[in-house]
């Protein structure tokens, strides 16, 4: 048996700094908002031209009077993307479309223009807010009506920290926060729930076969009993995950990424936040022995 | 959990038979009505626009509410109701009567049954506000009536919108209602949506008014630019036709000139009119205005009784063709702005498909090599039954005509992965009750059993992660959702009844043997 008790006190210092540098982040770097939330165009290109480069493209773009203008290689040298704040002008994206066959000839593919205008990007922004916070507060209610409120407190303890925690390392790396990103957050909201689920659903099984058994020594039972279930599960789903990483296209990079740092996240904190918060609230066979009454 | 009856077996395989129809059913054709069917590919994948168009009601609002100063003013003439100093304020109408009509004003506007302030039972409000403030009234739009107007606009802007896009002949639009003032309009496989957002973004409005030179014309008169240049005219406010009166419009080669034109035939109002117009105007310039701006102020050489005209204006083919097209499928009630777009390419959607098709087939076969190690002849079963899965999930959407997105593809690839959890989870369950227990049956028959409520608990739970996505989430990120919850039904099936029957099987011949797993 893996001795997962004897480091509680230690990685929950270790959670609660992650926590508190991740909302640090947050606040003093904030998250990249990319045009779904901040609003904008992007312009994703494909040039059948190898000379053409981001520093020329970007020259060119400059003299339209864009505003902040970033350009990127996307995925590979020949895909590029730009994006740029909003311009009053509805008939940019045809504009530079006139420019850039001027200056390179006609060698570009617009494969992709998004352009989403500062009231659906708040709105999007605000609904991304609320369908987190609406998800947090299910999963609250759920674990609450099928569990006690102290592993209701512990599973959104463990949620909590995922959703800060890889929101803060997406603030770090400087990466970009659209909407799919939202649907990943849900999704680690999902995951990390499931990872808890079933660790506490043992626990409570060894709470009603052990009396004299403390939470501190039932919770590493409990830990161990699910360990390679745990295991298992995780590499799978990170095996799927990495496969749409690598070979799922530059779109859902992002998505995946946000996914793959979840799932770790989600794998730690059900072992060492969603279990210590039982053990700090000090739950025993009585907590649970009310419920069945 | 170990007992399965005959019938049960039957129907477990004619349900997963009958998914399994309806999944193969997108790689062939079929003349069967029932199993004609496909996933529809999302605008991500086949490629197409998403465009969401806001309605700009203040020039509709502005002008309802201008007309109703005339219409208020006219009405109480009518009823002998003298009111005074009837003006526009800040878009609010304002007058005063004297103290002996004060009631009587306010009785109109508060009767339910009210001719001049229409009263919507639905919502118990009427159409305006009236306030009264020492015999003098302040009317305007109340919260309901402004709703009224809006939905008004958007049916008539919805309805315009629709002819345009049917005009141009793109296939299989999608254009829908949201709100009260936006329409969403989705456009599979276009391959220029430049030109539907420029015909999108016109109002159309179509008038013919005289270009007058004394600025005293008793309708008013207004200086307006020319199209193509920085020109003005000062244009009568009288309007002798509009677009209204057209009954049709198509672009034409002028023999004569040798220019493109665009030529239109009225109505029977429109033509009386015309003809009247054109014979008392001769040597007059007459402007044809188009949204505000000048397209040409030909002199009128001839009365014109036919009925028919051009317009000329220097138009390539192209434009005259998209004027043309606007004038036949009539004019906005109000503009339009495109709040938000998203436009992929038909060869960006072929590669998100390729990369999509590519990602799940490798994460499969790395989930399906992982377990196959894991669990030997466990995993097999597991894998068949993950496979019956996949099939049972693509013919759930298939069924429903679902729409698959890019992210709808991660979600089944996602479901792959996470799938064989609620199997693994039985399988470790079973092992652990191994250990305690020499019985082959008991030992299984103890893993389903007490690893039910951690595996329902789980799957709830991303389930319901996946309900509020589809809720709040748009297009794409539907499409995620939708696979993903999908996905926790047909898992739970495959795990329940279809690898627990293969499980059974296969355990009710090997009783005796011990390491079983």
């Amino acid at each position: 048996m893996i001795p997962f008790n004897k480091y509680y006190n230690q990685f929950n210092f270790l959670s609660i700094s992650l926590v508190v540098v991740s909302l640090l982040f947050l606040i003093f770097k904030g998250l990249n908002f990319g045009i779904d939330f901040k609003g904008g165009t992007l312009i994703e290109l494909r040039s059948s031209d190898t000379k053409i480069n981001v520093s020329s493209l970007r020259e060119n773009l400059k003299q339209m009077n864009l505003g902040d203008v970033s350009v990127k290689n996307f995925g590979n040298q020949k895909d590029f993307l730009i994006k740029f704040e909003n311009s009053d002008n509805k008939n940019i994206i045809e504009e530079i479309k006139k420019s850039l066959d001027n200056s390179f000839g006609n060698n570009f593919n617009f494969r992709r223009v998004e352009n989403v205008g500062p009231k659906v990007s708040s709105e999007l922004l605000k609904s991304g807010i609320i369908a987190i916070s609406v998800a947090l507060l299910l999963m609250l209610i759920y674990i609450w009506i099928r569990f006690e409120w102290q592993f209701s407190l512990g599973a959104i303890a463990a949620l909590f920290h995922d959703v800060t925690v890889t929101l803060g390392l997406f603030s770090l790396l400087g990466l970009e926060i659209n909407l799919s990103i939202i649907a990943a957050v849900l999704t680690i909201v999902g995951y990390s729930m499931n990872d808890t689920v079933v660790i506490f659903d043992r626990v409570r099984e060894n709470l009603r076969k052990y009396s004299d058994i403390k939470i501190f020594e039932l919770t590493n039972i409990s830990i161990n009993e699910t360990l390679s279930r745990t295991l298992i599960t995780s590499v799978t789903t990170l095996l799927a995950l990495l496969s749409i990483f690598f070979f799922g296209g530059e779109i859902l990079k992002g998505f995946s990424l946000a996914m793959i740092f979840g799932v770790i996240f989600g794998t730690y904190s059900s072992i060492y936040i969603a279990n210590t918060v039982l053990v700090r609230l000090n739950v025993s066979q009585k907590t649970i022995i009310k419920e069945e009454d | 959990m170990l007992y399965f009856s005959k019938l049960r077996i039957i129907i477990v395989s004619l349900i997963s038979l009958f998914f399994i129809l309806f999944a193969s059913s997108n790689f062939f054709k079929t003349s069967n009505e029932l199993l004609n069917k496909k996933i529809n590919l999302g605008l991500d994948l086949q490629g197409g626009s998403y465009l969401l168009l806001e309605i700009d009601n203040t020039p509709v609002i502005d002008q309802k509410i201008q007309n109703l100063t005339i219409v208020i003013k006219n009405y109480f003439k009518e009823k002998n109701i003298r009111i005074n100093n009837i003006k526009l304020i800040n878009q609010k109408i304002s007058f005063s009567v004297d103290e002996k009509f004060k009631q009587s004003v306010l009785d109109e506007f508060t009767d339910e049954e009210s001719n001049i302030n229409p009263y919507y039972p639905r919502f118990k409000s009427h159409q305006l506000d009236i306030l009264e403030k020492n015999n003098s009234f302040i009317v305007n739009y109340s919260k309901q009536g402004i709703i009224e107007l809006k939905t008004s606009s958007q049916d008539q802007a919805l309805e315009i919108v629709r002819r345009r896009i049917d005009e141009i002949g793109t296939n299989e639009p999608n254009i829908l209602k949201r709100g009260n003032d936006r329409i969403l309009v989705e456009l599979p496989g276009l391959d220029d949506p430049m030109r539907i957002k420029s015909l999108l973004g016109k109002t159309a409005n179509l008038t013919f008014r005289f270009v007058t030179n004394n600025t005293e014309d008793s309708f008013g008169a207004e200086k307006l630019k020319y199209e193509d240049s920085t020109d003005e005219a000062v244009v009568s406010k009288r309007i002798i036709l509009s677009g209204e009166n057209l009954l049709d419009a198509q672009p034409r080669m002028n023999n004569e000139t040798n220019e493109t034109v665009v030529s239109f035939t009225l109505d029977r109002v429109g033509a009386k009119r015309f003809g009247k117009a054109t014979s008392t105007g001769i040597g007059k310039q007459l402007a044809i205005v188009l949204d505000g701006k000048i397209i040409s102020a030909p002199v009128i050489r001839d009365t014109i009784a036919s009925g028919s005209g051009q317009i000329s204006g220097g138009f390539t083919f192209q434009s005259a063709t998209d004027l043309a097209l606007l004038l036949r499928s009539g004019a906005l009630p109000a503009p339009l702005n495109i709040i938000e777009e998203r436009t992929v390419g038909p060869d960006l959607g072929q590669d998100s498909i390729n990369s999509g098709i590519i990602a799940l087939v490798i994460g499969f076969i790395l989930v399906i090599l992982f377990i196959l190690v894991k669990y030997k002849i466990f995993g097999l079963i597991t894998n068949v039954t993950l496979i019956i899965n996949l099939f049972l999930l693509v013919g759930i959407l298939t069924m429903f005509e679902a729409t698959l997105t890019l992210p709808g593809i991660a979600g089944i690839i996602l479901t792959v992965g996470m799938a064989v959890d609620a199997n693994v989870l039985i399988f470790e369950r079973i092992k652990e009750e191994l250990k305690n227990e020499k019985n082959n049956l008991i030992a299984f028959d103890g893993g389903y059993t007490k690893s039910r409520t951690a595996i329902l608990d789980a799957n709830i739970t991303t389930l319901l992660a996946a309900i509020i996505l589809f809720f709040m989430g748009s297009g794409p990120i539907k499409g995620f959702s939708l696979t993903l919850g999908v996905g926790i039904f047909t898992t739970l099936f495959s795990v329940y009844f279809i690898a627990r029957l293969l499980t059974v099987l296969y355990v009710l011949k090997n009783k005796e043997k011990k390491g079983l797993i």
